[in-house]
């Protein structure tokens, strides 16, 4: 590749020149390793939507990560979809035409939003669930980001989280053409996490750190390992812990901080094993188990430090496990138990289910939840009739029913969702926290007590975005337990 | 053009029947035999007849080691190789073993360089097994895209712009840009006798359009190519290997 080739390209990148079907609008951004154009299509099929135009810098004098980018970005791209990653429209050969074209996310930058660090609790769940979402819907497609950082993050009005520049990205299902490269370089300085450090690039809970990092920034302003300038410096997040937010903002919740620095963990081990667990605690605080992490207001002791010092020495971070594997291995699943019929005699069989599904699962999230009729006022006045009677009942009854499965309690917890439409209202709340797989009774043949959960358990099963695991009791094996339970001993 | 590849055939006619099947529905319009025709399995001859009609449409072919062994040295042979040797030799027409004994050992086309084992000294039948094997196979091929068979194995070596290479292991149905500024080394696993547990017969096409390479794993009767071998009288182990894809 002659840089002369090159420098011709870029001068013909003035407004109103035309390149492969493409128009030159104007200049938008120069960056460190590309330039960025706003163009139009000229005589090519018209997407539909705003267009950006991305142009590695190549040449003698640039650095070779910015053509290693390009053709990075330019593999996997094309094989990224939904709503959390820029559009791929076309991309120009390396040698001839080096340029890529995308959609034209527009959106705040979250580098905007995070200079007005710290920022308060809702703003911080809403913006750190939208990244996590994002991250998780990556991982899903057996991609890891590798360079999560506010300046590669761009948030819609609606308020989804987009993911930009895939420079640094692995996907499992490509070579990895900066597998070989010099390593501090894969990553930017202040996100990158302990493993890529030593080398490591095949573990989606990189993400998951530099998202840790990223949560740290929002709620603090600061970050947690300052801006490091040598791979020696950046080092020292193998085995240091960072200054606890609540140090530095006393105003932090412990849940927060809880979430903030389990992601920082240094061992991958330690951390959210996925981002879909990390949006789940970010959205429901009250169940979030919280440890020593979740109080602390200093960093760990000397001699805790040390000994994770000691640790880091030579440690290899080499998981030969393509993100969807992790994924798969660390399910959220979601119980729906019909509450208000505490003596249904599909509640065991339901446990039976649930103690199957997460025998079989390293890192599992079991959410119970029960969709109970929205309490009408001016029924009846007991307790029980109030909002938050119902609630407190409910979740009583469900804290009964996930007692016998002897389940850790960070893995479980439980929500009352009221409703007068059960079926979309489980369905929204599958949705939205990343569910994998919902597992839900089957109506019973001549329950008409139950016949709203009839339709629900169709609708559910018919409209949902994930798995659905419908557990039914044989009518006929019920009859006589029922017969038997009634019979006289 | 699509381009299919097809290399370690061993005498199995069930899994090449498939393998090239599974071309034509891919869309593939050219076909390149990788060598390692015989050997191994029950149907050398019907091999041979199936590539040499390919062959005689205007297909490449290169030679392998078991090709060169029913006319030539097999001294280095185990007891396993040589028994399928010695009976693929008994049952071959003197046009089938003269077909084996036209094979070039190497053919370059465009971008693409076809050899069964490395293009570095391909008669000494060296395996590509480790990054530096692969840099001395694609020097010596000194073009973009060298393919080549013997290993047994799908993998994808890469490099560029330092001659130092990285191996790939690639997912089957994925079409993996392999762009011309690079280096690439592509074994393509062996139709007949797969060993990487996965008795599914394996084989990859290469775009030249779109420049990508995609590996392909083929379902197949793989118990019915395993009876075939025990009925001609073949040791049990062969019939195992092809069984069991180890």
């Amino acid at each position: 590749m002659a840089s002369d080739i090159d420098m011709r390209f870029l001068e013909s990148l003035a407004p109103g020149s035309e390149i492969d079907g493409f128009r030159v609008i104007g200049r938008l951004h120069t960056g460190g390793t590309a330039y960025l154009f706003s163009v139009e299509v000229t005589d090519r099929h018209d997407p539909g939507f705003p267009l950006v135009m991305k142009v590695p810098k190549v040449g003698r004098d640039q650095p070779s990560e910015s053509i290693q980018g390009f053709e990075t970005e330019a593999m996997i791209l094309p094989v990224l979809h939904g709503p959390h990653t820029p559009r791929f429209v076309a991309a120009g050969d390396l040698a001839r035409l080096p340029y890529l074209t995308m959609e034209w996310v527009q959106g705040a930058g979250l580098a905007a939003i995070a200079e007005g660090a710290p920022l308060n609790e809702s703003r911080i769940v809403t913006l750190g669930a939208a990244v996590a979402d994002a991250v998780h819907a990556l991982h899903q497609q057996n991609a890891i980001h590798h360079d999560l950082k506010p300046d590669n993050i761009i948030i819609l009005d609606n308020g989804t989280a987009v993911l930009l520049d895939f420079g640094f990205a692995h996907h499992a299902h490509f070579p990895d053409f900066l597998a070989e490269e010099k390593r501090f370089a894969s990553g930017s300085a202040p996100y990158v996490s302990p493993e890529q450090l030593t080398g490591s690039r095949e573990d989606p809970r990189s993400d998951i750190f530099a998202l840790g990092v990223v949560l740290y920034e929002l709620a603090t302003g600061k970050l947690p390992f300052g801006v490091p300038d040598t791979l020696n410096a950046m080092k020292n997040r193998l085995w240091a812990s960072p200054v606890p937010p609540r140090a530095l903002v006393p105003t932090i919740a412990p849940w927060l901080q809880e979430i903030i620095l389990c992601c920082l963990e240094p061992y991958p081990t330690s951390r959210y094993q996925t981002a879909a667990h990390v949006a789940l605690d970010l959205r429901n605080p009250g169940q979030v188990l919280l440890t020593a992490r979740a109080t602390r207001i200093e960093r760990a002791g000397f001699m805790v430090q040390l000994g994770l010092w000691w640790r880091s020495r030579g440690e290899q971070h080499a998981p030969k496990r393509k993100p969807q594997a992790l994924l798969s291995q660390s399910p959220v699943i979601l119980v729906a138990i019909d509450t208000s019929h505490p003596d249904d005699a599909r509640h065991p069989a339901l446990q039976w289910t649930a103690r199957q599904l997460v025998s079989l699962n390293l890192d599992f999230r079991l959410i119970c939840v029960s969709a109970i009729r929205a309490a009408s006022m001016g029924e009846g006045g007991g307790i029980a009739d109030t909002s938050s009677g119902l609630q407190l009942l409910h979740k009583v009854r469900l804290r009964n029913w996930v007692v016998p499965l002897r389940l850790p309690a960070h893995r479980v917890s439980l929500h009352v969702l009221e409703s007068r439409d059960p079926a979309a209202t489980l369905l929204e709340f599958a949705k939205s926290n990343n569910v994998d797989l919902i597992v839900l009774g089957a109506p019973g043949p001549s329950e008409t007590a139950l016949s709203w959960w009839r339709s629900a358990a169709s609708t559910v099963t018919a409209n949902a975005h994930c798995s659905v695991h419908v557990v039914r009791v044989p009518s006929r094996s019920r009859e006589s337990w029922k017969a038997a339970s009634n019979s006289p001993a | 053009m699509r381009i299919a590849l097809l290399s370690d055939i061993h005498s199995n006619l069930q899994a090449l029947r498939s393998c090239l099947d599974d071309a034509y529905g891919n869309g593939a319009t050219r076909f390149v035999f990788l060598g390692d025709f015989v050997g191994y399995g029950a149907d050398p001859g019907g091999v041979i007849d199936v590539i040499a009609q390919y062959v005689a449409e205007g297909a490449v072919a290169v030679r392998g080691n078991h090709d060169e062994a029913i006319y030539g040295s097999s001294f280095y042979m185990n007891e396993m190789a040589m028994s399928a040797i010695n009976y693929a030799k008994l049952i071959l027409t003197p046009m089938q073993v003269l077909f084996l004994r036209n094979l070039p050992m190497i053919t370059r086309e465009n971008t693409c360089c076809f050899v069964h084992a490395s293009a570095a000294s391909p008669e000494k039948y060296r395996y590509v097994d480790s990054p530096s094997a692969a840099q001395r196979c694609a020097e010596a091929s000194d073009l973009p895209h060298t393919f080549c068979g013997h290993v047994h194995e799908q993998r994808l070596y890469f490099a560029a712009p330092w001659p130092r290479m990285t191996v790939f292991r690639p997912m089957s149905g994925v079409a993996v840009p392999v762009p011309t500024h690079r280096r690439w080394v592509a074994l393509v696993g062996s139709v007949g006798q797969p060993r990487d547990g996965n008795p599914q017969a394996a084989y990859a096409i290469f775009d030249s359009e779109r420049v990508s390479i995609t590996f392909c794993r083929v379902p197949y009767d793989h118990h019915a190519a395993a009876a075939r071998i025990r009925e001609v009288g073949l040791p049990e182990s062969i019939a195992f290997r092809v069984e069991n894809g180890v």
